[in-house]
């Protein structure tokens, strides 16, 4: 690799990627504005009454569900980028993450405010006794050291090979996140079983890419 | 005063728009409870809600397009909004009930002929879901006691099972088998005997609406909404315990006696408060629904913890 490539972006690019640098199509814009569209369109329902009768459940599913549905996304990124070589794919993936958690955060905050009334009693009573809300609470806590080391500043700080280690918790986070699902549903357990096959599949291709890069190394030698 | 006969035809005409049907309601609440007297389902509510803590706010019916358009009916569809949906076009006429069992007067009856006997009556009543959320629900309807000492049970019968219609061609949800079809649901003799135990046939003074478990569906307002089975097209009387479709399903989280209870949890979350729809702050659940003066003296010496 290149010395005059920066840490950041040998993240960026996995530090898989060949150490030529394109310019940058707006991908990172691109990706964060389509991941917002979401959120627009719950806080059109919410001015409108377009949530229906139970406006609180309401916002809690579509947040969650897109919270979730971003963090799978996010983890699609890389594959997607290796099997289609559209190597500047990787650039939505930081965009896509931090917005992942930023429906997360909004998923918790609907909660603890209009859903709980700040009954810090049921909240703390809810985390450590209801094991689908322990698993929800668990995959925040995993994603906010992410978001918060999310930008290129924290990258150089952090060093590009400990920062890969670290967002490495994406992946139980993902895990703990369709636990979550899973273990709210009443009857049809077939969506959060739909959306743990693609995670484990995510999460296997990951296994592959390392042993394929493992294997590289060693070639290289 | 509120005993009121009707039938399920009622002229558009005479259909109350909601907003005076709302100032008519708190004006009969105003003259007390004492008014209620001996009208088992008004005076439940006046008193119970009463007695809540200051702080609950009071009993409100719940709105028409709430109460018609939140609703779990998963023949319908598994999203709330489904049921209104997809039972739009939902035909109950004709509509035929299979009444067999323990009983001298088994045979399939037409609906009409089978609860035409019982003009319906207004009962309103607290419904709450075993989901942590809730309505009050102004329904027409009739004690099902009435309708099972027209039946004539035999001593042998000690459960009443009712089943919903299975009609994949009307209801989509029974396409997949989210649950086991068709919907069944179970009461003990004294329960269904209970006189606030209603089969309802209207609500908000309209026939009942598809997807509130037209045309006709039991309603137990101490218990949680799934055992108030929709839909009924068949009524058993048993010897023993019926199975019942949720308990079927998960035994551990959903029993047979099902009873409004804030201090048994659901496994899986908590039972101690809910939120009434179309309202922000939870408030807390009250014993049997509040209903426990009249329906507690059942379940004397019943260990309610393990049988949830």
């Amino acid at each position: 690799m290149s010395e005059t490539t920066s840490l950041a972006e040998r993240v960026d690019r996995g530090g898989l990627g060949t150490a030529v640098r394109v310019r940058r199509p707006p991908i990172a814009a691109a990706a964060a504005l389509l991941a917002l569209v979401p959120l627009a369109n719950i806080g059109w329902d919410a001015v409108t009454g377009g949530l229906g009768a139970e406006p609180v459940e309401a916002l809690m599913r579509r947040t969650g569900w897109w919270a979730l549905t971003l963090l799978v996304i996010t983890l699609a990124v890389t594959p997607v980028r290796r099997f289609s070589g559209w190597n500047s794919l990787i650039q939505a993936r930081r965009p896509l993450g931090v917005i992942a958690f930023a429906y997360a955060s909004l998923h918790f905050t609907i909660y603890i405010t209009i859903d709980q009334w700040f009954a810090v009693q049921y909240i703390v009573e809810d985390i450590l006794e209801r094991p689908f809300i322990t698993a929800g609470f668990a995959a925040l806590v995993l994603l906010t050291p992410l978001a918060a080391t999310s930008t290129r500043n924290s990258i150089r700080r952090i060093g590009g090979k400990r920062w890969r280690r670290l967002h490495r918790l994406i992946y139980p986070a993902a895990l703990l996140a369709v636990l979550h699902y899973f273990w709210l549903v009443k009857a049809d357990t077939r969506p959060p079983l739909l959306y743990a096959g693609i995670v484990i599949v995510l999460l296997l291709l990951r296994v592959r890419f390392a042993g394929a890069r493992q294997g590289g190394k060693r070639g290289a030698r | 005063m509120l005993i009121r006969r009707g039938s399920d035809q009622i002229p558009s005409s005479e259909i109350t728009p909601e907003a005076e049907y709302l100032n008519r309601r708190q004006f009969i609440r105003r003259l007390g409870a004492g008014a209620a007297a001996g009208i088992p389902a008004v005076s439940a509510l006046a008193s119970t809600a009463g007695a809540q803590s200051a702080g609950a706010a009071e009993d409100e019916l719940t709105s028409f397009g709430a109460i018609t358009s939140y609703n779990n009916f998963y023949e319908f569809g598994l999203d709330k909004e489904d049921p209104a949906r997809y039972a739009q076009d939902f035909v109950t006429r004709p509509w035929t009930v299979r009444v067999d069992g323990h009983v001298k007067r088994p045979a399939t009856y037409d609906l009409a002929d089978l609860i035409g006997p019982f003009p319906p009556e207004e009962r309103i009543y607290r419904l709450r879901c075993v989901e942590a959320w809730s309505m009050v629900i102004p329904w027409h309807g009739f004690p099902l006691a009435q309708l099972i000492n027209r039946l004539e049970p035999t001593p042998s019968a000690r459960y009443v099972a009712f089943e919903t219609l299975y009609d994949p061609s009307q209801m989509p949800g029974q396409r997949d088998n989210v649950l086991e079809w068709p919907y069944r649901e179970g009461l003990r003799m004294d329960e269904a005997m209970h006189p606030l135990t209603i089969l309802a046939v209207g609500l908000y003074d309209q026939p009942l609406p598809g997807q509130n478990g037209a045309p006709f569906r039991l309603v137990v307002p101490w218990k949680y909404g799934f055992k108030s089975i929709k839909s009924i097209v068949r009524i058993s009387f048993v010897e023993q315990e019926p199975p019942t479709t949720w308990n079927m399903m998960a035994p551990n989280e959903y029993g047979f006696y099902a009873n409004v209870n804030p201090e048994v949890d659901h496994p899986r979350w908590s039972q101690a408060r809910e939120r009434r729809v179309g309202e922000f702050r939870r408030r807390p659940t009250l014993m049997f629904n509040g209903y426990g003066d009249q329906v507690a003296s059942m379940y004397s010496g019943m260990d309610l913890r393990r049988n949830f």
